[in-house]
């Protein structure tokens, strides 16, 4: 029996605005698990609070209340929503990856090092992270010429693979993704699924939303719908 | 991860100071000069930890006490509450307690500093290379043809180039001597480096190579990193955690992703509402 790497119990959160005295309302009392070689699909409509759940659990929010219960490989627990900043670090380094929406990435390294990071940062050599990262660009489509080029000036689709490469590359244990195939080709996009599939089947539990609904009936083994809180600023 | 610097409630006072000096002033009452003594209260409460290999970020506005906390811990001022103790290959040393001649020893072997002005960081009346010399002189190494080598080694490394060894400073830009003063600090491994503004005040290329040449040494050599900048750019670069100051107070400490996509405190959120 596979037990669960990640286990969220009454999950909320609210962002206070203080210049406005607002507090807006994003996800309340989420419960939801994640298992080894199983991919888990958050859905519901825009607003709902599907990201900030992800960033809940990658302490980039701050957790408001509730528990986030993850399972290391030697059977251990810890709550992210009480964990300290260090050890959050020290997961973020070796058991858990986070694709975002966005990237945020230096601006001045080539592509290549952008993915190739992770692994020099675990302390991996030089030329097998390169080596790792360049198969992972051939395998999302990144042209070669792109590889020395810093992504600051990359398309969407393109700045989404290496993205989507960065987060692959140091095959963590619990994986998030927020919308990764959001602006790619369907080419791109079937190599992507493909990519996730094998991950999968190597272990990996995924905590994903996706885009398109067709996404989510491919590769979800559960389903968590949120339901839209009712927010109290007017828009 | 290993615990390499334990500061409690460290804190400054400049001038005569009196008892009701701390709760007198901070964010609260939106000053640092106690009302009742005149005294500033450059910092106070200043609690935190540093862990080998992380680079932590101090931010917020000018005044806020910041550079106070790195000229405390590389012994440049004394402080007036509080303690730090460093951690070194099994050792405790509690800092405020040394002699001089061991806080002497600290300063020249195991922290290294590289201030916003040059000229604190740099005698201008030697070479580039003599800077590094004077250091390393200070520390274990006193063969002159090892020295010359390290020095070499170091202005290699940081794109000042061996050439301009013999050089001074002065005639340098200002990114050369920041760089300068990073080879300087290096010279002598330190596992803890406090950068006070280092790139504030220089072109943003020079800055951005300045920065990229900080992570490098981070990855390379494993310092541990104090980050002291106004500058959210700076931090959202180099910081894994970060740490935010108002009128002498930690106002709000967290991871750096953390501190500026959810900050907590109204003087947070304005900031970096301020710096989109
Ligand atoms: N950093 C933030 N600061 C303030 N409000 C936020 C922040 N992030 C998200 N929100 C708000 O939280 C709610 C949920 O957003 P989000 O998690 O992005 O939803 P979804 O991903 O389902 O579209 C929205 O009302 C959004 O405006
Ligand atoms: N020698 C001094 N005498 C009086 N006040 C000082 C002295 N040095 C610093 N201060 C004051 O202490 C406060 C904190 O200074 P500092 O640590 O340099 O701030 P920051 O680096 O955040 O700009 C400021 O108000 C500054 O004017
Ligand atoms: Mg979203
Ligand atoms: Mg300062
Ligand atoms: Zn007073």
């Amino acid at each position: 029996m596979n037990s669960a790497i990640l286990t969220v119990e009454k999950l909320s959160k609210q962002f206070f605005l203080h210049e406005q005295q607002a507090a807006i309302p994003s996800c309340a009392e989420v419960d939801l698990q994640v298992f080894p070689k199983e991919l888990t699909a958050i859905v519901g409509p825009t607003g709902c609070g599907k990201s900030s759940v992800l960033k809940c659990i990658y302490r980039t929010y701050l957790p408001g209340a509730g528990r986030i219960l993850y399972q290391n490989e030697a059977g251990h627990t810890t709550d992210l929503a009480q964990a300290s900043d260090h050890r959050v670090l020290e997961l973020r380094l070796r058991d858990i990856g986070f694709v975002t929406q966005f990237l945020h990435c230096l601006p001045r390294k080539p592509a290549l090092d952008v993915v190739s990071e992770p692994l020099l940062l675990r302390g991996e050599n030089r030329e097998t992270a390169r080596d790792a990262a360049a198969d992972l660009l051939r395998l999302l489509n990144v042209p070669e010429r792109l590889w020395q080029v810093p992504p600051a000036t990359f398309s969407g689709g393109e700045k989404q693979r290496i993205n989507l490469a960065r987060g692959l590359i140091s095959q963590p244990r619990l994986l998030l993704l927020d919308e990764p195939t959001a602006s790619l080709d369907p080419d791109t996009s079937e190599r992507v699924i493909d990519l996730l599939t094998t991950i999968k089947a190597k272990g990996v539990g995924m905590l994903a939303v996706f885009h398109h609904p067709e996404l989510v009936r491919r590769l979800a083994d559960r389903v968590v719908e949120l339901i839209p809180q009712k927010t109290l600023c007017h828009e | 991860m290993r615990k390499v610097l334990q500061v409690s409630n460290l804190g400054k006072i400049h001038g005569n100071g009196c008892p009701r000096c701390v709760a007198s002033t901070g964010p609260d009452v939106g000053s640092n000069i106690c009302p009742h003594c005149q005294s500033v209260v450059a910092n106070a409460a200043i609690s935190f930890d540093l862990h080998a290999g992380e680079i932590l970020g101090i931010m917020g506005e000018s005044g806020s006490g910041k550079s106070t906390i790195v000229k405390m811990l590389f012994f440049d001022e004394d402080p007036s509450l509080g303690e730090a103790i460093f951690y070194d290959n099994g050792h405790q040393w509690n800092l405020f307690s040394l002699n001089a001649a061991q806080q002497r020893r600290l300063r020249n072997h195991r922290f290294g500093i590289v201030y916003q002005n040059p000229h604190l960081g740099l005698n201008f009346n030697f070479s580039a290379g003599g800077n590094i010399a004077e250091r390393l002189l200070m520390s274990d190494l006193t063969h002159y043809g090892q020295i010359r080598e390290r020095a070499r080694d170091l202005l290699t490394r940081t794109e000042v180039g061996s050439e301009r060894m013999d050089e001074s400073p002065k005639k340098f830009s200002g990114g050369m001597q920041q760089r300068v003063q990073i080879a300087k600090a290096l010279s002598t491994s330190p596992p803890v480096l406090f950068l006070d503004e280092v790139t504030t005040g220089l072109d943003l290329s020079v800055q951005a190579r300045i920065l990229d040449l900080i992570l490098e040494i981070q990855q390379e050599l494993g310092t541990a990193m104090i980050a002291v900048t106004h500058d959210l750019g700076v931090i959202r670069l180099l910081a894994d955690r970060t740490i935010v100051m108002k009128n002498g107070r930690i106002i709000e400490a967290g991871l750096t992703d953390q501190i500026l996509e959810d900050p907590q405190h109204a003087y947070t959120q304005q900031l970096v509402a301020s710096a989109l």
